[in-house]
């Protein structure tokens, strides 16, 4: 069977390939969406945490002979670490100021990360051994769907609506929001506030970090993945608008696709086909596919 | 006023001087192409407090027009200058047009985005020579006439342009065209009230940063006799706003500083540090951003008022 002259094989199995992609752009763009929301800074140094995340992956394995489900779970929590620490030591100082600066500041941290890798790596390709658990392929009739990449996929999807869930169904989320809205009366109702703040912010370079681990077994691990991974998730976020989690999820997911789709159909056009979406949005909706005018 | 006449001519004066004072040529060159990028970029978020984060690829892609049409086409320096100044202006517009439809964090989000955009579109295009780049753009002779071949000769002509670009950046900010940016820049729903057609300036404002850009690039591919990947890179963007930044953003002098220690500080460290010249980068960047947000020339202002303008007493 054939679709537009490409076999329902091909497409299929590009389609998933997109989707894995789309997977790290809405892990990545969600995170942003959250730290925007509630420190009012575009985190530039999220493409650092996400390549952290990868060569933590690595050096936890190859170093410290951890494998990849211990991996899956301390990494994370050692780069949203790193982000805490980034958020006490430097980001706390430009608060009130212009966001601008923010993300100045972390496009700083990112290129101190990104040199400090490259000096320890080098800049060509680390590739991480994929666990054993997750070779093997499922054969759904119509396609063949290696396991790896279902489970990218899948983890992605569960982690993104458990922090949709959170954010917009929950006490702390309403605790979240309350603190986005109106920090000084939030405060007065003792919660606190800064806490609140800085543990947002790690949960969503966590989550860059998770994608990283996840990206690990997928893509060639290399310094500047997360710089060139960012870019591409920053058009993500000026067509979903940053205001919306549901929005940031859906939007990566969706590009992730496109990009997969163009991938069988116009392959020169792969790499900047998320731009021109982009450019499409500014003309026919400026405000963002999920925001506010 | 005098003064700062006296103090320009005084700059001039070194930058003639320069090459006899034991300074090489090619390098001074480059650091004039980066001090004019530098100030085309600090037009835009110094005046009209826009940030973008892609204006590599106005730098790049001029770089790229004009290194191609002397090269391939045979065109003398100053055509594919005037090509290079186009495409970059060209670019502007159709970038600017975008980006200004967003304000804020995202302008700087959708420039980058569309920076990245063009770095694909030059990785995979025909005539940029992909990874290699452009190699071999030969100097050829001004206006068919002047040998550009000595590196003097060259220095005094690109020392020539860069100074009559910075004093039309000059004359742009002190013209009733930039008394308008800078309004918009402090308070556009202000300035809209005030029925000025505020996108249109910022539009207006955008093109002419990216042609200035533009000329830096073509200026650059002229001197090296190369144009490649990293010209129209996101680190070139992002070094570009940290020659602003360091230097004083919203001052005439202030990128032009901040270029020159940079580009100089870069080719001081890339033979003996090798990749931390990044980190070393990023570092400046971080402390500039928590402590030095003024910049130098900036900072000098505030301890030493009397270097700045007063204030016309007469309103």
């Amino acid at each position: 069977m054939e679709i537009f002259g490409v076999p329902l094989v091909a497409l299929a199995s590009q389609l998933v390939l997109g989707l894995v992609n789309g997977s790290f752009y809405a892990m990545l763009s969600l995170g942003l969406a959250v730290i925007f929301g509630t420190l009012n800074i575009v985190n530039f140094a999220h493409g650092a945490f996400y390549m952290l995340g990868a060569f933590g992956a690595f050096f936890a394995l190859s170093t410290l002979g951890l494998n990849y489900w211990v991996a899956l779970i301390v990494v994370p929590l050692a780069v949203g670490l790193i982000g805490i620490l980034v958020d006490r030591g430097l980001l706390q100082w430009l608060r009130g100021l212009d966001p601008l600066y923010g993300l100045l500041l972390t496009f700083g941290v990112s290129l101190i990360l990104e040199g400090i890798l490259r000096d320890a790596y080098g800049s060509s390709g680390r590739s991480y051994p994929r666990p054993p658990a997750l070779n093997g392929v499922w054969n759904l009739g119509f396609m063949v769907l290696p396991i790896s990449r279902a489970w990218v996929i899948g983890v992605s999807l569960v982690v993104c609506f458990t922090t949709w869930f959170v954010i917009e169904r929950t006490k702390l989320g309403a605790y979240l929001r309350a603190a986005t809205e109106n920090p000084s009366l939030t405060q007065a109702f003792g919660v606190n506030v800064p806490l609140l703040v800085t543990l947002t912010f790690g949960f969503g370079v966590a989550l860059a970090g998770l994608a990283g681990v996840l990206a690990a077994s997928a893509v060639q691990i290399t310094p500047l993945m997360g710089s060139n991974i960012i870019i591409a998730v920053f058009a993500v976020v000026v067509i979903g608008g940053m205001g919306s989690i549901l929005g940031a999820i859906l939007t990566g997911l969706g590009l992730g696709l496109i990009e997969g789709l163009t991938r069988v159909y116009y392959p020169e056009a792969s790499a900047t086909v998320v731009f021109v979406i982009m450019a499409i949005v500014l003309l026919v909706r400026p405000a963002g596919l999920f925001g506010r005018a | 006023m005098a003064a700062r006449i006296g103090l320009f001519a005084l700059v001039v004066l070194i930058g003639i001087a320069a090459p006899f004072l034991g300074l090489y040529p090619v390098l001074l060159m480059k650091l004039l192409c980066f001090a004019l990028f530098a100030c085309a970029f600090n037009l835009l978020i110094g005046f009209v407090g826009l940030l973008s984060f892609g204006h590599a690829m106005f730098f790049g892609s001029a770089a790229y027009a004009a290194g191609y049409a002397m090269r391939s086409w045979g065109f003398s320096p100053e055509l594919g200058i005037l090509l290079g100044v186009a495409v970059a202006a060209l670019l502007g517009l159709v970038a600017g047009s975008l980006a200004i439809r967003r304000q804020g964090i995202y302008f700087a989000m959708i420039t980058m985005a569309l920076a990245q955009m063009v770095y694909f579109i030059a990785l995979q295009a025909p005539f940029t020579g992909g990874e290699d780049g452009l190699q071999g753009i030969p100097r050829g002779n001004l206006f068919g006439v002047i040998s550009l071949q000595s590196d003097l000769t060259l220095y005094y002509v690109v020392l020539a342009m860069v100074v009559a670009a910075w004093l039309f950046i000059a004359r742009i900010v002190h013209s009733p065209f930039g008394q308008i940016l800078k309004a918009i820049r402090e308070n556009e729903p202000r300035a809209i009230s005030l029925g000025y057609d505020t996108d249109r300036f910022k539009l207006i404002a955008f093109v002419l940063s990216a042609a200035l850009a533009g000329l830096a690039g073509s200026l650059k591919a002229l001197v090296l006799g190369f144009a490649t990947l990293s010209d129209v890179y996101w680190a070139t963007s992002g070094s570009v706003i940290l020659m602003s930044l360091i230097g004083g953003i919203g001052t005439l002098t202030g990128p032009v500083i901040g270029a020159f220690v940079i580009t100089g500080l870069e080719n001081v460290l890339a033979d003996r540090v090798g990749s931390w010249v990044t980190v070393v980068l990023g570092v400046i960047f971080v402390v500039s951003v928590l402590l030095f947000r003024q910049g130098l020339v900036g900072s000098l202002k505030r301890f030493w008022p009397s270097a700045s303008r007063k204030p016309a007493t007469a309103a």
